[in-house]
């Protein structure tokens, strides 16, 4: 979910709090739903918002087992002749499609994250040791302008610099002398072109955590490391850098966590079919072969696919997490 | 503190550095700006490869924002899928994080883990497809609007945002007389006002980019946000426009602006709005991303 909230808001409640209530059986629960039967009411239609836009659809995920007819009723949903168990599934892991798009997926995700990881936390560094205030204002607010451009701008932003129709890219080439290109639907730069892309987006936006943790680090440490002789690279190195490692690692492990998204709408905007052996993933195939192909039931069981094991990398990854010491997601 | 020579010299190092950096950031914007601003006549002389045209024209601007252009229309839809959309967003989310930030609510534990389940896992583009026809929303703004309604992390920062209110507050406003309503509408609204002013800011930046709700659930063209008739003109091919726009009346133009300026005039006219309150939103942003590493 590369989406403008950023980081884990966490979930931790603690039940040791002592203004958390006691249950002592339906009775006593009973008059505390009276007591708070205002808050009930205004949590109904919110909860009522989750039921059916984020529940019916998980419920929806049967079609998956089945031969989907859009023309069909609500109630054809149950009927059990309908059901094929797991042809679709079986299908799909036969298809030649399969291994392409799980290495497409898994592919771009890495190169992502080993080109993309490194680089706001490198900007955060750089950006933490300027000491003109202005400046260092000026060069956050223009890193962070890209993540505000809709995924159709920067597509569009990306097409115009790398059109062979004189696009910056092109002319730059031309004037050293090479020959005009057709970037995006060449197959060996589309994926290089999707990582540029993700960096220039996100770098900025990125490094702002980095620098929120380095924020809280005691300006009493560098003095001291001053005292004893370190430079400037050592100060980075020995004292900003572990300040921050736990935010580096916890973020990373959850960056692996949501692998397998791996930039649907980017992706979707900017590929054509002659890339599509490395460009194609598994959302960017379930919507060609779901909503433009209508295989509904097809498309639906390799969505749930994917969904089942994003769900349980997320689950390894906050295990991880848990066991480093930090609290988790959940 | 007194700097040593090699001390400046990294300053300097970094700051040229970082103003590079930031100049690259830039640069792909700028182009398009002025690739937006280059004449046809231009264009065939010169190509696009020029960081400022010598004669800018503006004809690309005025052919997207001419009389009748699907431009107008969806800069409409957009315009009120944001304030509609972000109004009931936070309509829902405000209250859901309120009850939920209290501490004693019987059920708080599974209500909040029924939330936080969708963050984890979810039905797929499908099954939510197949939602949205059999609700009867295909083609209608409301398919828009209804199935983002509420964020579940927005929902949990905000939730989290209110767990720092102290209790003592509400306690002595009930202590005066206070119902529950005004308990909510003159206690937490007020004090609330920084977390709802930031995630209302994340929800109408989040209406105004969507556009894929939009691609798949939408047919009619009058209906389509800025997003959306953006990306049909970014798909036009290149050399003719296309007919499916609403722009077939620019061949009476004398000299028409090459469909590249066309394209980079419509991705600025779709920034524009964003560019324009970029400067003063984006703190806010920067603040909800700290607010959310608060864990509650």
């Amino acid at each position: 979910m590369q989406q403008l909230g950023g980081e884990q808001p966490g979930l931790a409640v603690n039940p040791a709090s002592p203004s958390y209530t006691e249950r002592k059986g339906w009775r006593d629960a009973w008059r505390q739903i009276k007591r708070d039967r205002f808050l009930y009411a205004l949590a109904a239609i919110p909860l009522l918002y989750f039921i059916i836009f984020r529940y019916l659809p998980m419920v929806g995920v049967i079609i998956a087992f089945q031969d989907y007819d859009p023309f069909l009723g609500i109630t054809d949903f149950f009927r059990l002749d309908r059901f094929v168990g797991f042809k679709h599934l079986r299908n799909f892991f036969d298809s030649i499609f399969f291994w392409n798009v799980m290495r497409n997926t898994v592919v771009i995700s890495l190169y992502k994250l080993v080109f993309g990881f490194p680089v706001p936390i490198i900007l955060a560094l750089l950006i933490n040791e300027v000491r003109i205030h202005l400046f260092q204002r000026t060069v956050q607010t223009i890193s962070y302008l890209p993540h505000f451009f809709s995924m159709v701008v920067a597509a569009g932003i990306v097409r115009a610099m790398l059109t062979p129709q004189g696009g910056l890219l092109n002319q730059l080439v031309v004037a050293l002398g090479g020959e005009p290109k057709a970037y995006l639907t060449d197959p060996d730069l589309f994926r290089s072109i999707i990582v540029t892309m993700d960096i220039w987006q996100h770098a900025g936006w990125n490094s702002i955590i980095f620098l929120a943790a380095m924020a809280t680090i005691n300006p009493e440490m560098y003095e001291a490391a001053a005292m004893d002789g370190a430079n400037r690279f050592q100060r980075m190195w020995h004292v900003t850098l572990p300040s921050i490692s736990f935010a580096i690692v916890i973020i990373l492990i959850f960056r692996i966590g949501g692998m397998l998204d791996a930039g649907f709408e980017q992706i979707l905007l900017l590929y054509s079919p002659s890339v599509f052996s490395v460009s194609d993933i598994i959302d960017t195939y379930v919507y060609r072969v779901g909503l433009i192909g209508r295989q509904y039931s097809f498309a639906a069981a390799v969505g749930l696919f994917k969904s089942v094991l994003a769900l349980a990398l997320m689950y390894m990854a906050n295990k991880i997490s848990q066991k480093l010491g930090q609290e988790g997601l959940w | 503190m007194k700097y040593s020579l090699g001390e400046k010299l990294f300053d300097w190092l970094n700051v040229i550095f970082l103003t590079l950096l930031t100049l690259i950031f830039l640069l792909p914007f700028l182009s398009v700006v002025s690739t937006s601003l280059i004449s046809g006549k231009e264009y065939a002389l010169r190509g696009l490869f020029i960081l400022y045209p010598q004669k800018p024209v503006i004809t690309a601007y005025e052919l997207l924002l001419g009389q009748g252009s699907l431009v107008w229309t969806s800069l409409g839809v957009s315009l009120g899928r944001v304030t509609v959309g972000t109004g009931l967003n936070l309509l829902l989310t405000f209250p859901l994080a309120y009850v939920l930030s209290k501490r004693n609510l019987y059920g708080r534990v599974p209500i909040t883990m029924f939330i936080f389940f969708t963050m984890l896992f979810h039905g797929g583009l499908i099954p939510n497809f197949v939602l949205v026809e059999k609700l009867h929303l295909l083609d209608s703004f409301w398919s828009m609007i209804l199935p983002p309604l509420i964020n579940p992390w927005w929902l949990l920062i905000m939730r989290n945002f209110m767990l720092a209110i102290p209790d003592e507050l509400e306690e002595a406003a009930i202590m005066d007389g206070a119902n529950p309503l005004t308990v909510l509408l003159r206690v937490y609204l007020p004090l609330s006002m920084p977390v709802i002013a930031t995630i209302g800011l994340w929800y109408a930046v989040m209406h105004w980019n969507s556009w894929f709700d939009a691609a798949i659930y939408l047919n009619t063209s009058s209906k389509f946000p800025l997003q959306l008739v953006l990306r049909g003109i970014l798909d036009f091919g290149t050399g003719q426009y296309g007919d499916a726009s609403g722009l077939a009346e620019m061949t009476e133009l004398i000299d028409p602006p090459p469909a590249e300026s066309l394209k980079a005039a419509m991705i600025v006219v779709t920034t524009a709005p964003i560019l324009m309150i970029y400067p003063f939103i984006q703190r806010y942003f920067v603040q909800g991303i700290m607010l959310g590493s608060i864990k509650g």
